[in-house]
């Protein structure tokens, strides 16, 4: 499912010239639940914007569904990102002047579906996720795990086979950071490749495959027993 | 993602942000406001004294003795003569000696103005009798001092009482009325509702002198206008010997004239107005921008689930022409209230109503919407996704 040799991502700032990653090869199959670990500052991050097709790397080469990424223009990516990715992002990421019902949409209104069947949908991956009657709640009317529930519902949406998650527990409570980890045990139990970016082992755990990286290489790369 | 879905985006965040919206307009609103009620204006001007040139006929001439210092003249008796040699060309003259004089009643008294004429001033000028009669020949050959008077001298001084047979004094002198002309309905032309009207050989004791400056001719026919102003110069010079003393024109010269001043108007009007509207696109332009700045994070958000840079600069680019089309509209509405509440309520000039005008300028504000809001929604499409998201 993806294929990552030899990557490479260099920042310039100014004069300084920042290897946010070195030498990466990484192969992550279909149905794989994948925890990349590492301190903030180690790459961690850059990698997962790698791998979500958010960024090019420098050099090296990323093969997502045997489609070489790493060369393909800023409209091809937002098209992979559409139709393959999901994303579950730390601060949920939400448009705030938007109901729930019409965030979960937007991911369909960029493949040109029509209303009817967009509403359709997203009430039904609503549903799924135990919001059925939250609908038309903005997100400031819904508490964090809720939101991020809507951020699930919103990956969910385009049926993509890969969703990654970063940070998806760190601004949510004990209780609804269980929630979100159980949504995304159930949602690899269905088949969807799962990454999830984290520090925290303890949530990385929950894992099957924990790849950790530091200093922008990665370090360890075993199975959770 | 398609045009309507892009438009009902777009009036989600403009009624999300109604107050801005309508600031965002507002300068739109005044550009095309402004201009219609200023071309509206402007072709009322026109329309006005078009209407008041052509009321008077197209055979008309004009002779305007301009030479202060000449010692030869040319009198109403000359120009007469000339006319009754040339009959194919030149069908009636008369004088007009035109004069500013305080006229009395009783106790009333008004500044009014004093032409003294012939009888044929009645059917060139196109004058109307509402009341008694106009000048007779007797009344020029045997010098009466009679009288027509206007409206406004017949509600200032008679106060409404009939004026046929009383006596007025102009300058010392004793009139008595014998007519009164009809009320000129025409606003530019409201002064000659208080102008008297007396026999040319009279007004030589109001004016003091028997030279008059100012003749009306009229031609045959249209078709001999130019024929008969070409003779007209050539008697004139054989007289005055100069052709700076005089001036010989005919309608089409004045139309054209005005035609100049009136374009000249619009012009100006119309650049000020323009200058408006484009000061109305750099205010979208600059709330877009903010805008854009604002939503970066939806615009990253957009962007992280699958918006294509198309999809955004439409977004945008439609946001900024909704707005402005709605302000166009809006300044659309407010201009014909312009013109049918200030304009039309000051009756200045008549309110006219130009739909090419409404639809040019509301197709302007669309198209400044579109020029101003572009360089906003460019510059929100080419964000980079990660730094969007990043930005609080």
């Amino acid at each position: 499912m993806i294929q990552i040799y030899e990557m490479y991502k260099t920042y310039q700032i100014n004069d300084i010239k920042i290897e946010a990653l070195k030498n990466i090869n990484l192969r992550i199959k279909q149905n794989e639940f994948a925890a990349i670990v590492g301190p903030s500052g180690s790459g961690k991050s850059t990698l997962m914007n790698m791998m979500g097709c958010l960024d090019i790397p420098t050099s090296g080469n990323y093969i997502l569904d045997d489609v070489e990424v790493s060369s393909l223009r800023d409209d091809e990516l937002a098209e992979i990102r559409n139709q393959k990715i999901g994303f579950i992002f730390q601060s949920f990421n939400l448009i705030q002047k938007l109901t729930a019902l019409e965030n979960v949409e937007l991911p369909l209104i960029y493949q040109g579906i029509n209303t009817k069947e967009r509403l359709r949908r997203a009430k039904l991956v609503l549903e799924n996720v135990g919001l059925g009657d939250r609908l038309d709640h903005k997100p400031n009317e819904l508490s964090g795990g809720q939101q991020q529930r809507v951020a699930v519902a919103r990956a969910l949406i385009n049926n993509p086979p890969i969703i990654f998650a970063d940070e998806p527990t760190g601004n949510l409570d004990t209780k609804s950071g269980i929630e979100i980890m159980n949504l995304l045990k159930e949602l690899h139990r269905k088949g969807n490749t799962i990454i999830l970016i984290t520090h925290d082992n303890d949530i990385a755990q929950q894992a099957d495959r924990i790849v950790r990286i530091n200093d922008g290489e990665i370090v360890e790369d075993r199975q959770v027993v | 993602m398609g045009f309507i879905q892009a438009y009902k985006m777009a009036i989600k965040s403009i009624r999300g942000n109604k107050g801005r919206s309508f600031l965002t307009m507002l300068g739109v609103i005044i550009g095309v406001a402004s201009v219609i009620s200023a071309v509206a204006f402007a072709q009322g001007s026109t329309k006005n004294i078009t209407d008041s040139i052509q009321k008077l006929g197209t055979n008309l001439i004009q002779i305007n003795i301009t030479g202060r210092n000449s010692n030869r003249n040319m009198s109403y008796e000359d120009l007469k003569e000339f006319a009754e040699k040339n009959i194919d060309i030149i069908g009636a003259v008369a004088p007009q000696s035109s004069t500013s004089a305080k006229v009395k009643y009783g106790t009333k008294n008004m500044d009014t103005t004093v032409i003294g004429t012939t009888p044929e001033y009645e059917r060139i000028k196109n004058v109307h009798v509402t009341q008694g009669r106009f000048i007779l020949d007797f009344d020029v050959d045997y010098r009466q001092n009679v009288a027509l008077v206007g409206t406004a001298i017949v509600r200032e001084i008679f106060q409404g009482k009939d004026p046929l047979g009383e006596k007025i004094k102009i300058k010392g002198q004793i009139f008595k009325v014998v007519g009164v002309l009809e009320e000129r309905a025409s606003s530019a032309t409201r002064s000659d509702d208080d102008q008297i009207i007396i026999p040319v050989t009279a007004s030589r004791m109001i004016t003091g002198t028997s030279a008059i400056r100012n003749f009306s001719v009229e031609a045959a026919s249209a078709e001999k206008v130019k024929t008969a102003m070409e003779s007209l110069e050539a008697f004139l010079l054989k007289i005055y010997k100069n052709e700076n003393t005089y001036r010989v024109f005919d309608q089409s010269q004045m139309l054209d004239t005005l035609g100049e001043v009136t374009g000249s108007m619009m012009i100006v009007l119309g650049g000020i107005a323009a200058i408006s509207l484009i000061v109305g696109g750099i205010g979208i332009m600059n709330i877009m921008l903010v805008s854009v700045t604002e939503r970066t994070k939806e615009i990253g958000i957009r962007k992280a689930i699958g918006a294509k840079r198309k999809n955004i600069l439409t977004q945008f680019m439609i946001e900024a022409a909704v707005v402005t089309g709605i302000g166009g509209i809006l300044g659309l509405l407010l201009g014909f209230s312009i013109i049918k509440f200030i304009i039309g309520g000051l009756n200045i000039v008549p309110a006219v109503y130009s739909i090419p005008w409404a639809l040019i300028s509301f197709g302007i504000s669309l198209l400044v919407g579109i020029i101003f809001g572009l360089f906003p929604a460019y510059k929100a499409a080419r964000l980079n996704p990660i730094e969007a998201l990043r930005s609080e």
